[in-house]
């Protein structure tokens, strides 16, 4: 390695620009973190008191409480059905060639791509075409069809990294292909499958604007604090925004611990 | 894309006769597999799309919606001045915010790709993975705080003695709001191509006493290219279609065609119109990707 286009100065001035896009990115969450502590009504500096008075306001509140269970109950049937949909078109992908493949690929992985807005007002007019919108089973819908994409990716890398073989060893074995699937690539992909359930379930928690065009009366929290944002300042909708910055970023942060964990425990093939 | 080992062996296998049960493409097993989501897709994904364009040409009498084939909707659009107006912007402002993010987000993922040790680029990386997850409404809503009349910005200005400045509801706090939304997946796609572009290419251009920057500008960018285009055309899809920031940073004003869709959607019964402005965005959209795409691979597959 020659050192003729090292310079100091301009690599400390890379790393320097690294710290400062996080910085960039972390801002507005270290913000919503430190003002939700603050007794101050409108966000400022200088800072004013502690006080965890927005969070007893909040805990207080019928309306959030009933914006978390919807959440919730969303999150966890989205995360299930979509990881199950996910992880079997890996899995086809990952063993099956046949006409049309590429077709089957672009249902599988283009939905996050087109424009929520766009996908909110089909998903309403077509929803309530067929009398399934404003319910929570509108937003489970459509929130499937956002999510399974990225459970879909994670199988199916954690798939390419599977010996093929050990599948037809199964076989060999005298494996039937449900034995195989159930004692070979299932526990092998566990790990994948724990982090599509996280991955998913962090998409659906955040996803807002589908859910606001077809939730109709049974709004999940983030269409709560887009109703909220609609109305007053509050630093209310900081403790709420603390509280699903704390809840996505740790699912998926055992996502990725997940995912990285096992590309490590499987040595790397060429 | 990796390609997949597994289909050659197969071939292999074939011709060795081993393992016949895994013959027989269609059963009940494959289907298992592969029809749930294909399903799901058509019908809850392809179904709503297609049935945009259907409402498209309906019509509305008496606020109530009924099946027709009318290019009523298409007309009253296309005529009004005001959606042009908001198209002209909105795609000024996506190009705008594609550039801009793709030149601010380009010295991060070089470091991230050429400075940094492999376990700090691990954790690089791990750390542009989580905002792409965490709330983006709740960010916006953060950055009120920061940009606010009375907000931190302006209150650290006070304090130190300059005078405020008007940073919310103008395009400058709509451009930080696209910013917050691209800028991790734009680091994230740059830094994939420019990991993957071989070093010895760097390292010929140094011994051959080409500068810092030309390498970085002749060989660097052009053997990153795909990789460039394409997290530049996913910044613009993405701000083409948000609706947060305009409203919520930029104040609403001047219009962009997805806060034209939410008022026309949930201010009655004008849905085949906001039907239009949807099916005009993704006729948009696609011929953005399909340019992108060509331009990225332009005499690349020869």
């Amino acid at each position: 390695m020659n050192d003729f286009n090292r310079s100091r100065f301009i690599e400390i001035g890379l790393r320097f620009y690294v710290v400062l896009s996080f910085a960039f990115v972390f801002a507005p969450i270290a913000a919503s973190f430190i003002f939700s502590f603050n007794s101050d009504r409108f966000p400022s500096i200088p800072l004013g008191a502690f006080s965890t008075e927005w969070y007893r306001a909040v805990a207080n509140d019928p309306l959030v409480w009933d914006g978390l269970g919807n959440t919730l109950f969303v999150g966890i049937i989205v995360s299930v059905v979509s990881t199950a949909l996910g992880f079997g078109a890996a899995y086809t992908d990952f063993r099956y060639r046949f006409f049309g493949k590429p077709v089957y690929m672009a249902l599988a992985l283009l939905p996050p791509t087109i424009p929520v807005v766009i996908l909110g007002l089909a998903m309403l007019a077509y929803l309530s075409r067929i009398n399934l919108s404003g319910q929570s089973v509108s937003v489970i819908i459509a929130h499937i069809v956002i999510c399974s994409p990225f459970a879909m990716a994670i199988s199916r890398l954690r798939l390419s990294q599977m010996d093929p073989d050990l599948e037809a060893a199964a076989w060999n074995l005298g494996a039937s292909e449900w034995a195989a699937m159930r004692y070979v690539i299932v526990p092998f992909c566990l790990p994948a499958i724990f982090g599509a359930l996280f991955i998913t379930m962090a998409v659906s928690f955040d996803e807002f604007a589908i859910a606001w065009f077809v939730s109709g009366l049974n709004e999940t929290l983030p269409v709560k604090v887009l109703g909220f944002l609609q109305g007053q300042v509050s630093p209310r909708i900081n403790v709420i925004g603390t509280f699903v910055f704390v809840t996505s970023m740790t699912l998926v942060i055992i996502a990725q611990i997940l995912l990285t964990r096992q590309t490590r425990e499987t040595p790397a093939k060429d | 894309m990796p390609a997949d080992p597994y289909f050659k062996k197969t071939s292999t296998r074939k011709m060795l006769g081993e393992c016949p049960k895994m013959r027989k493409r269609i059963s009940l097993y494959s289907l298992t597999f592969s029809l749930p989501l294909f399903i799901w897709q058509v019908v809850f994904f392809v179904f709503p799309l297609a049935f945009l364009v259907a409402l498209s040409f309906w019509t509305v009498k008496n606020f109530r919606m009924q099946p027709d084939f009318d290019t009523i909707n298409w007309v009253t659009m296309y005529g009004r001045s005001i959606f042009w107006q908001s198209y002209g912007l909105t795609f000024a402002m996506a190009a705008a915010a594609s550039v801009i993010t793709s030149i601010l987000a380009f010295p991060c993922s070089f470091a991230i790709a050429f400075k940094l040790g492999p376990k700090a680029r691990q954790l690089a990386i791990f750390m542009m993975v989580i905002p792409f997850f965490t709330s983006y409404l709740v960010r916006v809503y953060s950055w009120q705080i920061f940009l606010s009349d009375n907000g931190i910005i302006n209150g650290f200005l006070a304090l130190v003695g300059l005078e405020k400045i008007a940073m919310l509801n103008t395009v400058f706090a709509t451009m930080i709001g696209y910013l917050t939304l691209c800028f991790p997946l734009v680091v994230l796609l740059q830094l994939f191509s420019l990991m993957f572009i071989d070093r010895t290419l760097i390292e010929a251009a140094h011994n051959l006493r080409c500068g810092r920057l030309r390498t970085v500008f002749e060989v660097v960018i052009p053997s990153a290219r795909v990789g460039l285009v394409i997290a530049a055309l996913f910044c613009f899809i993405l701000s083409f279609g948000d609706f947060v920031s305009p409203i919520y940073l930029g104040g609403g004003d001047p219009t962009t065609l997805s806060i034209l869709i939410t008022d026309t959607t949930k201010s009655g019964q004008q849905w085949p119109r906001a039907a239009v402005i949807a099916l005009t965005m993704i006729g948009t959209l696609l011929a953005v990707a399909f340019a992108a795409i060509r331009f990225a691979y332009k005499g690349r597959e020869q």
